[in-house]
């Protein structure tokens, strides 16, 4: 055994300007990858490359890696009270335990503690360039890729390095999305987005307005029933408030427990519906309106609090937000609220500037139509990973599919005829949803997948792959 | 050799429950510049049935240190003084070399011995190791049953329905180790108590594919009398190679007479390029 691997093998990159692109130099990086992004998704992406002996350059724009957890980053979602919503077994790697010593949901600080540790212990930071941005992604002859940067690496100027792949990582949970309202600007209290709430404090003695229920909202609208003056909520349809305990357990693990049976769909939404019916109980009663819906068919919510501040009375709920005027904002019952706070929860938009539109076979709403959400049918070298809303925790479906893209890029070399049958049977099937539910038409929902059909169909693809490799 | 499963819905569903875990470490000493451990990776030892971590601390760990290795030994739940939980599995075990394996500073190569080495097997397909050493390790079924149950009736017939595994002397250790001394040992090794682990021991499954690759090494003694001649072979033959004996010695390799043979053929392996 040699240790090379340990310390990291991968050359910096070379200075050797092998060809040209509109008239700037484009540095070669021969058979590297490039993967965009140190957060979660980008860490697991390098060192199951790298385990499967491919050299790899990671740009991250920011200074650290962890991505959305990392408090620090200017774009980071995190609030200071964030906690998981998936508890530990869904949310670690699957070869990388979180310490059984942590709770069952970890607070925002230790989920970066343990990606710092993750890059650590695989040694993956030396395989990063910190401060340096992607700004194009270009496809270069014979499949490869002109990657171009500006940051540190490249001393703050532009450079163009050309790789044999690339695996985009940036996330989906950075760039938000700012509904426009009537009154808007004549509005004199404060509008922010729910990014930009941080501490608590923000809400101390206010009178706040929090829109959006989806798992922001409804951890702020908490915090704002324990240190606002005052508290709305306003949620535009009605949603199952999922308790993070149930039975005795994390509500997830118990969901799987379910799931392992091969509980069919329909089943296990009679079965929820009537354990919240006789747990929580009918939500209407605190003037909730009615799920729209069933459970399954939008994105989770895990908050065991908000049903228990509007026992208290210390949350008003209120449906949608018609219109602002100058001192208060008018909802659709006809109701008025005066906050001099509002909270835009209203999530966050996938946004890939880098990327000609085409290249990820952008449709008319602006979405990526993709194979298993990560293959472009047109660029067999071209990835993008974690861009998914599973009903679970996110980690280990980024893990497989940075597995999935390692035993791509490797079937493509050492059986290139195999891999092109493979593609042309596959990878012009974007239809795919990964999920047996019927999910609410909504800016979040079109990537949204159930972890148990996601996994399944990667679980195919890499067995299909695998076979006689 | 199954293939990684993508679906643990055990791992998921029903987490193995805490403990508290005893880990011991010896760390090489600087004898320069650079770097002290030269970029080697940690070692993990993982003992098996009966003994605790201190059963590397003894001679093993200090030896893998002055050879420049950082050097951790744990023990299993309900072993040494770690903690105990009720309804061990193998499970349990390999959840436990798994939780200490991913606190190491860097990606660890993890030596286990006897059930220690089956519990590093499984780990093996949990976490991706550096590399694999099972020494004499006790992959269970029907035929080491029975070679126990022939050498030691009444440590190991009892533990069949419930009672502790008692393991003796003269499974443990080879000729050459003064009786004194192997009396010694033997008064360290306790009682077992985890028939659910017992009884899956009894049924084997083979272990899955490790993760990431990891070269995996089988060492131990043709005349050792827990693991037979041909259980070494067999588990060898999994992982593509043949077993690396040290004839004359008994089932305990790292605490027996001739103990540095072994630990420094293992190191040789680790250190050995390519
Ligand atoms: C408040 C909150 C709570 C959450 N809770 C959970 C939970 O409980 N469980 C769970 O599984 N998930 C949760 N999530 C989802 C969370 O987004 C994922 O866990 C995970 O952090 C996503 O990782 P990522 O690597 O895909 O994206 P990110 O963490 O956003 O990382 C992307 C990285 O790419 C970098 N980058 C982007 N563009 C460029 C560029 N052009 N050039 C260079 N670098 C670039 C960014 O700087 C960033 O570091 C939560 C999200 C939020 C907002
Ligand atoms: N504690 C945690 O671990 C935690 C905390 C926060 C977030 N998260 C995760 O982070 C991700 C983002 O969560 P998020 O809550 O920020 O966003 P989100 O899930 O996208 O929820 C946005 C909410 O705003 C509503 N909304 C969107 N556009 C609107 C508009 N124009 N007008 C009115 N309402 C609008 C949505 O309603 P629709 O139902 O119509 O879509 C939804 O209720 C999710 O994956 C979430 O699970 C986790």
């Amino acid at each position: 055994m040699s240790y090379d691997s340990v310390r990291g093998a991968a050359p910096a990159p070379t200075d050797a300007a092998a060809s040209w692109r509109g008239g700037t130099p484009v540095h070669d990086r021969s058979e590297n990858v490039c993967v965009i992004g140190a957060g979660a998704c980008g860490l697991t992406a390098i060192k199951n490359l790298r385990e499967y002996g491919f050299g790899v350059d990671c740009y991250e724009r920011e200074t650290g890696v962890g991505g959305a957890w990392n408090w620090r980053h200017d774009r980071s979602p995190v609030y200071a009270s964030a906690h998981l919503i998936s508890s530990k077994p869904f949310t670690q790697f699957p070869d990388f335990p979180m310490p059984d010593s942590w709770p069952d949901y970890p607070h925002h600080t230790q989920v970066l503690a343990y990606l710092e540790r993750y890059a650590d212990h695989f040694g993956l930071r030396e395989h990063i360039w910190f401060g340096t941005e992607v700004t194009k992604v270009e496809p270069a002859e014979d499949g490869r890729w002109d990657v171009t940067i500006s940051g540190a690496k490249s001393g703050g100027s532009d450079r163009t390095q050309r790789y044999a792949a690339v695996v985009v990582a940036n996330g989906h949970n950075w760039s938000p999305k700012f509904p426009t309202y009537e009154g808007l600007e004549d509005f004199k209290g404060e509008v922010i987005h729910a990014s930009a709430y941080k501490d608590a404090a923000q809400l101390r003695g206010r009178r706040v307005l929090v829109v959006g229920a989806g798992n922001t909202g409804c951890d702020i609208a908490v915090e704002a029933a324990q240190q606002a003056s005052r508290c709305w909520h306003s949620s535009r349809r009605g949603y199952w408030y999922a308790p993070k305990y149930a039975y005795g357990r994390p509500s997830d693990q118990v969901n799987d427990t379910v799931l392992s049976l091969r509980v069919p769909l329909r089943m296990r939404q009679w079965l929820f519906h009537r354990t919240m019916r006789r747990t929580v109980g009918d939500l209407t009663r605190f003037g909730l309106p009615k799920p729209d819906h069933k459970i399954y068919e939008t994105h989770p919510i895990a908050n065991s609090q908000l049903v228990y501040y509007l026992g208290h009375g210390s949350i008003t709920p209120v449906p949608d937000v018609v219109r602002f005027t100058r001192d208060a904002v008018e909802l659709a019952d006809g109701r008025v609220a005066e906050p001099d706070l509002v909270i835009l929860a209203t999530g966050y938009l996938p946004r890939f500037e880098f990327l000609a539109p085409d290249l990820l076979n952008v449709d008319a709403e602006g979405r990526p139509r993709l194979y298993l959400h990560a293959f472009p049918p047109a660029y067999p070298t071209l990835a993008v990973t974690g861009l998914l809303q599973p009903d679970s925790g996110i980690f280990s479906l980024m893990h497989w599919q940075a597995v999935t893209v390692a035993t791509w890029l490797r079937l493509r070399e050492s059986a290139p005829e195999r891999a092109a049958s493979y593609w042309r049977r596959h990878h012009s099937d974007v239809s795919g949803r990964f999920n047996k539910a019927k999910v609410k038409q909504s800016t979040r929902h079109w990537f949204e997948v159930s972890h148990v059909d996601y996994l399944r169909a990667v679980e195919k693809t890499l067995r299909e792959m695998e076979a006689g490799q | 050799m199954s293939r990684t499963r993508i679906f643990r819905w055990r791992e998921w569903a029903s987490p193995v429950p805490p403990v508290q875990r005893e880990v011991l470490t010896s760390q090489p000493v600087s004898k320069g510049f650079g770097e002290i451990d030269g970029g080697r990776p940690p070692l993990l030892f993982v003992p098996g049935f009966g003994h605790g971590a201190w059963a590397f601390t003894e001679k093993w760990l200090e030896h893998a240190a002055e050879r420049g290795f950082a050097a951790y030994a744990m023990s299993l739940r309900g072993h040494g003084d770690s903690g105990a939980a009720r309804h061990t599995t193998l499970r349990a075990y390999a959840h436990d070399v798994v939780q200490v394996a991913a606190r190491l500073p860097r990606r660890a190569v993890l030596i286990g011995h006897g059930v220690g080495g089956l519990a590093v097997a499984s780990a093996l397909a949990r976490y991706p190791a550096r590399a694999g050493v099972l020494v004499s390790p006790v992959f269970g079924g029907f035929a080491t049953f029975a070679t126990a149950l022939w050498r030691n009736p009444a440590g190991t017939l009892p533990a069949v329905f419930g009672a502790q595994l008692r393991l003796r002397r003269g499974q443990l250790f080879g000729r050459e180790l003064g009786s004194s001394q192997a009396r010694e040992y033997a008064a360290r090794v306790t009682g077992v108590s985890a028939p659910l682990a017992l009884w899956q021991l009894l049924l084997h499954r083979a272990p899955e594919q490790p993760v990431g690759d990891a070269p995996v090494l089988v060492v131990g003694s043709p005349d050792d009398r827990i693991v037979p001649l041909r259980a070494l072979e067999r588990a060898a033959r999994r992982y593509g190679g043949a077993p690396l004996l040290f004839p004359g010695m008994g089932h305990d390799l790292m605490l027996d007479a001739r103990w540095q043979e072994p630990i420094d053929a293992i190191l040789d392996w680790l250190d050995k390029p390519g």
